[in-house]
């Protein structure tokens, strides 16, 4: 039995917008289920109090400043490098050999799953040079997680600055690096932020790589080798070890919220810078 | 040797390659100090390509191969060790497409001198002010020098770029087709301005348009396919020709 | 111009950062495990199911498997529907909706994994040893779970692989009298295979790197799976589980596992790169 064309397409249209509902269905649902059950529980007191009975009471306020801290350090170290690859990349060498081998090294590094850099943390920081699991192993682990992120937001941002610009610099005798530091940068300055925030979005869900350098301590770190606790390795542990499942909840909203929350940011953020540098 | 005035620049046996395309072919001659000098010749001819060489921006594109010999006064600037900065800023260049930077007119003009060495603010004002009235900008800018350049109109842009070129104070001033595209009014202006300019600056001017070189030009070369044609006064070489492929150029008979 | 000399070899030193991390990733890995693999022998490592640490038994065979099992699970999930998404917001959603949805996929890709296990822990763990039996953490909770997690992956790679095809293509099929949907099958999803088939391989390369989802809904028992309702553990879980408490060989075992894992996901992602290239 052959059915017409017109048939055939009413049907697989239905299937396909059929599925797509179920998809976006489960979305909602997931959005749904976290705000109705864990927002009721983000309270100030919530944010702001310590852990106590191993999270069972209390507020998050220790794992709050572990996440803070440790994505901090993280982005610090990984910015100057990915943007400097960047800057070389696009402005300081012909396609090449050179920029194949960068870019190939960055791709790779993108794909290397979150256990291993995990693995690779925990041997290197955490054992061999000593730091023991604090917020300096998870920094510097999550630093090369998120290099790849940034290198390639900086390209695009870089490369999308508008060739004219750089013509002009240098026959006004501009040196290279003042017109890297002076016009390109400047004007590609909202795609880097943006790729800087997103780095920032992926840093707070990650757990694997931060349970195995920074360690679960429930205190609030306050030096680099303390070890520290984020939101999303709290998280784990209060789901896993069945510990409180309202908590859980809680930390799951506060945690969804932040993400959303730096999500939206960057790209309003890169909306406003677009206008002031163009 | 006859009397004749000094050259500024003199250009001796230069070729040039875009790969295995050869651009420019063993080309020699002189461009005198304080002349308008303009180089004409159909689309390809090379003349864009020459000018490039002038100040070193054809740096910029990968894969090319320069031979002979550039001498601006008298060092050669062909010479691997020669300061690519120092001479950018005594040869400047404006192009045909005008090239604001995303900044103020004040910032537009202000920051290569800043960068050169002006520091005080006083100085940079001043230097504004009189590049924008070279370049007859000032009185349509005067009152908004804060706004940003990107919402000028094109004649203003262009006019823009030259002063900026301008307050580079430069010995040279390279012009590529610099008012196509323009309306005629921003042409005319920006021809009286290269006229008054003559004095101070060494000029060259590369045209498609040959009733520009003829107004504007007190020598001219022209270019065919990589080598110089013909070169000498404007009005001689408009006039009386010596080669008949710079006539047919002259006439329309190719462009 | 010695200044931009010395900026130049700063930058370029900067720029050796992405690489040599992912030496220094490859090397310490592969020292830390190789040890193990060349004391056990490659063969009884891959091929051996019996994995006892504390009695110096290694074999990884019956996590291998998992591994598999779950990612073609999670592909068997996420790829209809994620296409299905795909071709409806590229080919038949207006612009408006188009609007809504991209950023609300971005959403998805958002959520970190710990979330998802946690979700599917406590409705989808529940569903199954009601309705299907077993005690619910199990390699079908592992793939459903995951393959809700490459979908934002699989959805966006592909949209771009639509949207990069010229409209030349629809509007000449559209225009010989096909409708949406032949000009969708027969001219537009060939054109952007290629591109389809990266979304593809990104996501099996997500699905076997994935960790946290996965041990919160797989079960983590150590026999080969028999039925979609037996717990499994994957690679990435038996590393996550034991690091914690491993010491001396057991740590070794570890790593090689590692080694083991990141040698497969080399090897899809450069597939995808290949893949990529070729077009």
């Amino acid at each position: 039995m052959r059915l017409d064309p017109h048939t055939t397409q009413r049907l697989v249209k239905a299937l396909l917008w059929t599925l797509t509902g179920f998809t976006l269905l489960i979305l909602v649902f997931i959005i749904a289920d976290i705000a109705v059950k864990g927002l009721p529980q983000v309270t100030p007191g919530f944010l702001s109090q310590d852990s106590t009975d191993m999270g069972r009471a209390g507020g998050i306020f220790p794992t709050i400043v572990a996440t803070a801290y440790i994505t901090l350090l993280a982005i610090l170290l990984a910015s100057p490098l990915g943007v400097g690859t960047a800057i070389y990349l696009t402005e300081y060498t012909r396609e090449g050999w050179a920029t194949r081998l960068i870019r190939f090294g960055s791709e790779c590094l993108a794909g290397v799953p979150s256990i291993i850099l995990g693995l690779f943390g925990f041997v290197l920081f955490v054992m061999k040079l000593g730091f023991g699991w604090s917020v300096l192993s998870g920094g510097l682990t999550l630093a090369i997680m998120v290099l790849p992120i940034i290198i390639r937001t900086s390209e695009e941002a870089i490369k999308a600055v508008p060739q004219d610009y750089r013509t002009a610099c240098y026959s006004l005798g501009m040196s290279q690096w003042q017109t890297v530091t002076r016009i390109v940068l400047p004007s590609a300055l909202p795609g880097i932020t943006t790729g800087i925030m997103l780095s920032i979005g992926r840093s707070l869900g990650e757990t694997a790589v931060l349970l195995f350098t920074a360690g679960a301590a429930l205190r609030t770190p306050v030096s680099l080798f303390d070890s520290g606790r984020t939101m999303a390795v709290h998280f784990y542990i209060l789901a896993r070890e069945g510990i409180s499942m309202p908590n859980a909840y809680g930390t799951a909203a506060v945690l969804v919220i932040s993400i959303l929350a730096i999500n939206v940011g960057a790209y309003t953020l890169m909306q406003r810078l677009m206008k002031r540098y163009s | 040797m006859n009397d004749q005035p000094p050259n500024k620049i003199r250009i001796e046996d230069l070729s040039f390659f875009y790969g295995d395309f050869q651009a420019l072919d063993g080309v020699t001659f002189g461009i005198r100090a304080n002349e308008i000098f303009g180089l004409m010749g159909p689309a390809k001819s090379g003349k864009s390509t020459l000018l490039r060489v002038l100040n070193r921006m054809c740096d910029l594109i990968p894969g090319i191969k320069v031979t002979g010999r550039v001498r601006l006064d008298d060092e050669d600037i062909l010479a691997p060790d020669c300061d690519l900065v120092g001479l950018r800023r005594r040869v400047g260049l404006v192009l045909s497409r005008p090239t604001p930077l995303p900044r103020s007119i004040f910032e537009n003009l202000a920051l290569a001198p800043r960068l050169a060495g002006k520091k005080s603010r006083g100085e940079l004002a001043d230097l504004v002010e009189a590049s924008l009235q070279a370049a007859r900008l000032w009185d349509e800018v005067k009152d908004r020098l804060a706004d940003s350049a990107l919402k000028l109109s094109g004649g203003q842009q262009q006019r823009l770029c030259l002063a900026r070129t301008l307050a580079m104070e430069p010995e040279v001033i390279l012009l590529d087709e610099p008012t196509s595209g323009l309306d005629p009014i921003s042409t005319a202006k920006i021809e009286e301005t290269l006229l008054q300019l003559k004095n101070q600056y060494t000029i060259v001017l590369v045209s498609n348009n040959t009733k520009q070189i003829a107004r504007a030009t007190d020598r001219v070369a022209f270019l065919l396919m990589s080598q110089i044609i013909e070169i000498g006064e404007t009005k001689r070489v408009f006039t009386v020709p010596k080669d008949k492929r710079t006539d047919d150029y002259i006439s329309g008979r190719f462009g | 111009m010695q200044r931009e000399k010395f900026i130049e070899r700063v930058l370029l030193l900067l720029a050796l950062s992405s690489i040599g991390s992912l030496a220094l990733i490859t090397i310490f890995i592969f020292l830390e495990g190789f040890p193990l693999i060349l004391s056990v022998g490659l063969k009884d490592f891959i091929f051996s199911s019996h994995w006892a640490p504390t009695k110096g038994h290694f074999g990884i065979l019956a996590m291998i498997i998992s591994s598999i099992l779950v990612t073609i699970g999670a592909m068997v999930i996420g790829v209809p529907l994620g296409l299905s998404c795909a071709i409806v917001l590229a080919e038949f959603s207006p612009k408006r909706l188009k609007m809504v949805l991209k950023p609300t996929l971005e959403l998805l890709a958002g959520i970190p994994s710990v979330v998802y296990g946690f979700l599917g822990v406590v409705w989808l763990v529940p569903l199954i040893r009601n309705y299907l039996g077993g005690p619910g953490l199990s390699l079908l909770a592992a793939s459903i779970i995951l393959g809700i997690m490459i979908l934002p992956t699989i959805i966006s790679i592909s949209i771009d692989a639509l949207t990069a095809v010229p409209d030349l293509y629809r509007d000449g099929s559209l225009a010989l009298g096909a409708t949406r949907w032949q000009t969708v099958s027969r001219v537009v999803l060939p054109a952007a295979s290629s591109g389809i088939i990266t979304a593809i391989i990104l996501g099996m390369g997500r699905a076997i790197g994935e960790t946290m989802a996965v041990i919160m809904v797989a079960g983590n028992a150590l026999k080969i799976p028999t039925s979609v309702l037996d717990p499994v553990r994957t690679l990435t879980s038996n590393i996550a589980l034991e690091l914690g408490y491993a010491a001396g060989r057991h740590r070794e075992a570890l790593f090689a596992t590692g080694i083991v894992l990141f040698i497969i996901i080399m090897i899809l992602n450069l597939s995808a790169t290949l893949v990529t290239r070729r077009r």
